[in-house]
């Protein structure tokens, strides 16, 4: 147990702290794919600091929320960070929340931020909240209809059973997964405010989502911001190969395996930055309202990932 | 009788006698407005949690039952109280006792007559709910349903100076008696032909398939117009906004569960059978439901009318999981069935205590600054925070986040889902992806309608300067909110304790209970390596992480803040008509979903010097089944009326015919 408890600090602090690497590497994968000159891989460290030893500005009017609301971001993204196996995969944290209340955990961040941006009563701000939403109420159905199909195939809502039955077991091809896969990508790219739906390095306020929700804060608060969105790419990206390839992720109380999870960890999160940082250079920012479109077809292949797993794998 | 350790069935009926008796002593208190607010509405409000207190007693001891010296001869009004009754009591107790205190603080400002009235109707309504609750035989439960739709008539018509409300009063009267001619005609089917009409009879009588069908439709019909089923719904959204605000959290809350009180009587307890069809059809009304109302909320610009389309989609959920129970059951998987009761008993009692908390934190907005209009509102937590603060618990708990209890009955009926491979019919595996993912759908955008909510009302800048002054709630009325919302973390903390409570409930309707596998800190229905969770563990990391997230950073660096004006991309004016309005925010529902309504648009001139703009999206189904029903009536009456020329030979021509016609053939 109290290894178990080190093993879930450890990881949480790992991803804690390797997310801001993550997001360099796709920022120098993409300047490579763009024939531009990269910055270097660690340029959103230095960025988190330059913001935090800057005063925090907070717009007259502000209530409470709106100081408040980076901190709950933050928390909810470390909590989601140490529920998702990335290395080992016995978590004592485990048990307290299952893949519904991972997806609970984004949507209370999300509301926070929704409504911390519609705090001081900008323009912008309210765009964004109403934007950001449209793009969550379309993506969290999908996302639940793929961890649906994965907790179907493993019999368990709880992720360290899902990592445990499709890792460890004989091997298995499930059609149904494949399926899930893609909804998953496509979800994931929405959620986390990329290419064809948002873009994170856009300047032009009018075709901001999650930019436009955070253009009120600065310093420490930016700061938090910025590195719990990370984060969240991070938590997302684990996800992700928590389901889909959780090969590598040490089984229980197998510690001589860590080292070796680590570095599949990390090798198989590289390849999935190369990818997405491939995927959005060759794609363009799709209009508002095509997003619709976009996560419609990710809810239509995770309810067929479902029938399909109903009508082949049962 | 034994007076010493009464049955809970005499204490309940006590205390609905006591209710009636506050009701009839009100009108003569009329000119005493201090006795009234401070001795009968405190004291109503008590009796409600005595009343939660003998359900409490009756959901965890014996039933009991009680046979009444009231009534016809021969036909005595008979109560009893089970598990079922104890529940629905505890959660029309526990609400109703928040609401209460809350409307002594927020009805001072009523004139006496209106005052008095009030009290009379409240306090009838609250006996007449109890009494449902308690009926043990079709005579009493359609007069204790009568009470509760009659007094709640005249509560919703309080301010029936105003021509809207009567015709809302008006349409909620129809729409209620429609409904309780079915219930009439459900009960004479239950009784199997012999003319019993107690429900222990009932309990015995044999049914063909195809009479428990009919019973069942029957009962689905009436119930479903009281609850707001869709398309039984239009009376809902017109009633609820109409009403003064705590009548409105009472009749969300609590009356709305009557029928699903009513639903889970008929079809698990007075039903000899129950039918896998049966279910489908629920569920299938249930998703209706939810989508449609959930969809209609997002686009309202009246806060109470909001929250109502709310109510519908929480109704809609509640039938579903009412559904999936009875396809469980009828397939003869008594622990799934169990998951999927539990899950709607909480959600029941979750909505009670959500919707109650947000009823009156809009009434609380409204008696404060005098508009429902989300587009007046805004920027209102700066002048209100308790309500503000109190009301952010509400709309967290509503949008199904953990840790609140919103989140929990949503994961249970989720859990639920999740069990159906283990089915028989195939074709009905097949079904509930699709169900599973309209219930996602429809609680992710329940968050996207209450984060349009609270963001348009509390947040901002105030849309209105008069705004500034709106004062906060009164002593009493943050008391109630604060009973409401600290129900609504209790409910969401303590999962485990909520299922045991709830376990003699699924033992009465379906034989076996939810079985907890974890321990008291894990909630894990089937087993731990199945699902669990555990939302005070889950709190303390949530905190424990933020917290350690401020201090680290205000350690480590500083904890300077400079106040600006805001920045909004250097955009130098900022002025309150810049934020979204409720109709701009819910822009994105209305272009998606807009096959389901008619929009209505009035756009000014762009050369308009001062524009007037409005918008309405309409429900469709008001103009595709109740406007031909309506010019259908008035055609007949039409063809009626040719009847009548006011002219006597003609009367004394019928009166000649119809004699004939008796004499032909009545002999």
């Amino acid at each position: 147990m109290t290894i178990g408890i080190l093993i879930q600090i450890a990881q949480t602090l790992l991803a804690v702290l390797l997310a801001p690497l993550l997001m360099g590497w796709v920022n120098q994968c993409r300047a490579w794919l763009q024939g531009r000159s990269a910055p270097p891989i660690l340029q959103p460290y230095r960025t988190l600091i330059k913001l935090f030893h800057k005063d925090a500005i907070v717009a007259h009017g502000a209530t409470p929320l709106l100081r408040f609301a980076p901190y709950v971001f933050f928390g909810c993204m470390a909590l989601a960070a140490g529920i998702v196996p990335m290395v080992a995969n016995d978590l004592p944290f485990s048990p307290a929340a299952d893949v519904i209340a991972l997806v609970g955990v984004f949507a209370l961040a999300r509301v926070f931020m929704a409504l911390a941006a519609m705090d001081i009563g900008t323009s912008f701000g309210t765009l964004g909240a109403r934007r950001e939403m449209l793009v969550a109420f379309l993506a969290e159905p999908a996302l639940l209809m793929v961890v649906f199909t994965a907790s179907f195939v493993a019999n368990s809502t709880q992720l360290t059973t899902i990592v445990e039955a499709l890792a460890h077991r004989a091997f298995a091809i499930y059609p149904s997964l494949a399926f899930a896969g893609v909804a998953f990508w496509m979800v994931a790219m929405a959620e986390n405010a990329r290419i064809p739906v948002d873009n994170p390095t856009t300047h032009l306020e009018l075709t901001m989502i999650h930019e436009a929700m955070i253009l009120e804060y600065s310093g420490r608060h930016l700061a938090l911001i910025e590195w719990a969105v990370a984060l969240k790419l991070f938590t997302y990206s684990a996800l992700g190969l928590a389901l889909f390839m959780p090969w590598g992720i040490a089984e229980t109380g197998n510690f001589a395996a860590m080292p070796l999870a680590v570095l599949a960890l990390l090798v198989k999160l590289a390849a999935g930055g190369f990818a997405l940082a491939t995927i959005e250079t060759f794609l363009a920012k799709w209009r508002l309202f095509r997003v619709p479109e976009f996560l419609g077809t990710a809810f239509l292949l995770g309810v067929l990932a479902m029938l399909v797993h109903l009508l082949l794998e049962v | 009788m034994n007076l010493s350790s009464p049955h809970p069935v005499n204490v309940a009926w006590g205390i609905a006698l006591f209710l009636v008796a506050i009701a009839a002593l009100s009108p003569f208190l009329r000119l005493r407005r201090r006795v009234l607010l401070r001795a009968l509405m405190p004291a109503g409000a008590l009796a409600a949690l005595a009343l939660a207190g003998a359900g409490f007693a009756g959901l965890t001891g014996e039933t009991s039952a009680l046979a009444l010296p009231l009534g016809l001869p021969d036909l005595p009004f008979r109560l009893r109280l089970d598990a079922l009754s104890g529940f629905f009591l505890v959660l029309l107790g526990g609400a109703a006792f928040g609401v209460g205190v809350f409307a002594n603080g927020y009805m001072r400002n009523l004139d006496d007559t209106t005052l008095a009235l009030y009290c009379l109707w409240y306090h009838l309504f609250l006996a007449g709910m109890a009494l449902v609750l308690l009926a043990n035989d079709a005579y009493a439960f359609m007069v204790a349903w009568e009470m509760m739709a009659l007094s709640s008539y005249f509560l919703v018509t309080t301010n029936h100076v105003i021509p809207g409300v009567r015709r809302a009063g008006f349409l909620y009267l129809l729409i209620a008696h429609v409904g309780a001619v079915a219930l009439l005609l459900c009960f004479g089917v239950l009784q199997g032909g012999h003319g019993a009409y107690t429900f222990d009879y009932m309990r015995g009588a044999e049914l063909t398939p195809f009479w428990a069908s009919v019973a069942f439709l029957l009962a689905l019909f009436g119930f479903g117009a009281k609850a707001g089923l869709v398309p039984l719904h239009v009376w809902l959204p017109e009633a609820h906004p109409a009403a003064p605000s705590p009548v409105s959290a009472v009749m969300s809350g609590i009356m709305l569960k009557t029928a699903i009180y009513g639903l889970l009587r008929v079809s698990f307890d007075l039903l000899n059978m129950q039918l896998a069809w049966w279910g489908v059809l629920a569920l299938g009304l249930g998703l209706v439901t939810a989508l449609y109302g959930v969809v209609f909320a997002a686009v309202q610009s009246d806060m109470k009318r909001l929250l109502a389309w709310s109510s519908i989609e929480n109704i809609g959920i509640l039938v579903a999981g009412f559904g999936l129970t009875l396809i469980f059951h009828a397939d003869g998987k008594g622990a799934l069935a169990a998951i999927a009761l539990t899950a709607t008993l909480y959600h029941a009692i979750n909505h009670a205590f959500f919707k109650g908390l947000l009823f009156v934190g809009t009434g609380a907005v409204l008696h404060a600054t005098g508009q429902r209009n989300l587009g007046r509102l805004g920027g209102v937590m700066r002048s209100m925070p308790w309500v503000a603060w109190l009301t952010l618990v509400g709309v967290l708990a509503i949008a199904g986040l953990p840790p609140l209890n919103g989140f929990v009955s949503e994961w249970l009926l989720l859990q639920a889902f999740l069990m159906t491979p283990a089915l028989s019919q195939s074709f009905v595996n097949m079904l509930i992806p699709v169900a599973a993912g309209t219930i996602a759908l429809a609680g992710a955008l329940a968050a996207y309608v209450m984060v349009k909510f609270y963001g348009v009302i509390f947040l901002g800048q105030h849309r209105d300067p008069k705004l500034a002054q709106a004062h906060d709630a009164s002593g009493a009325e943050r008391l109630g909110m604060l009973w409401l919302a600290a129900g609504c973390v209790a409910l969401g903390l303590m999962p485990v304790q909520v299922i045991e409570l709830l376990a003699p409930v699924t033992e009465l309707l379906i034989g076996q209970s939810l079985p907890n596998a974890g321990s008291w800190l894990y909630l894990a229905p089937v087993n731990a390596d199945r699902a669990s969770y555990s939302p005070l563990v889950f709190l303390l990391v949530v905190t424990a992480v933020t917290l350690l997230a401020f201090v680290l950073v205000r350690r480590l660096y500083h904890g300077r803040v400079r106040h600006a004006d805001p920045w909004d991309c250097g955009f130098p004016e900022q002025t309150p008509r810049m934020q979204d309005t409720a109709e701009g925010f819910g822009q994105p529902i209305r272009q998606i979903f807009v096959s389901f309504m008619r929009v209505e648009r009035d756009t000014p001139d762009p050369f308009d010097r001062h524009p007037h703009y409005s918008g309405a999206s309409l429900d469709k189904l008001w103009f595709g089944i109740y406007e031909p029903i309506a010019r259908l009536a008035g055609w007949l009456s039409d063809q009626a009326g040719r009847l009548q020329h006011g002219r006597i030979h003609w009367y004394l021509i019928y009166s000649f015919v119809t004699l004939i016609f008796l004499l032909a053939f009545a002999r």
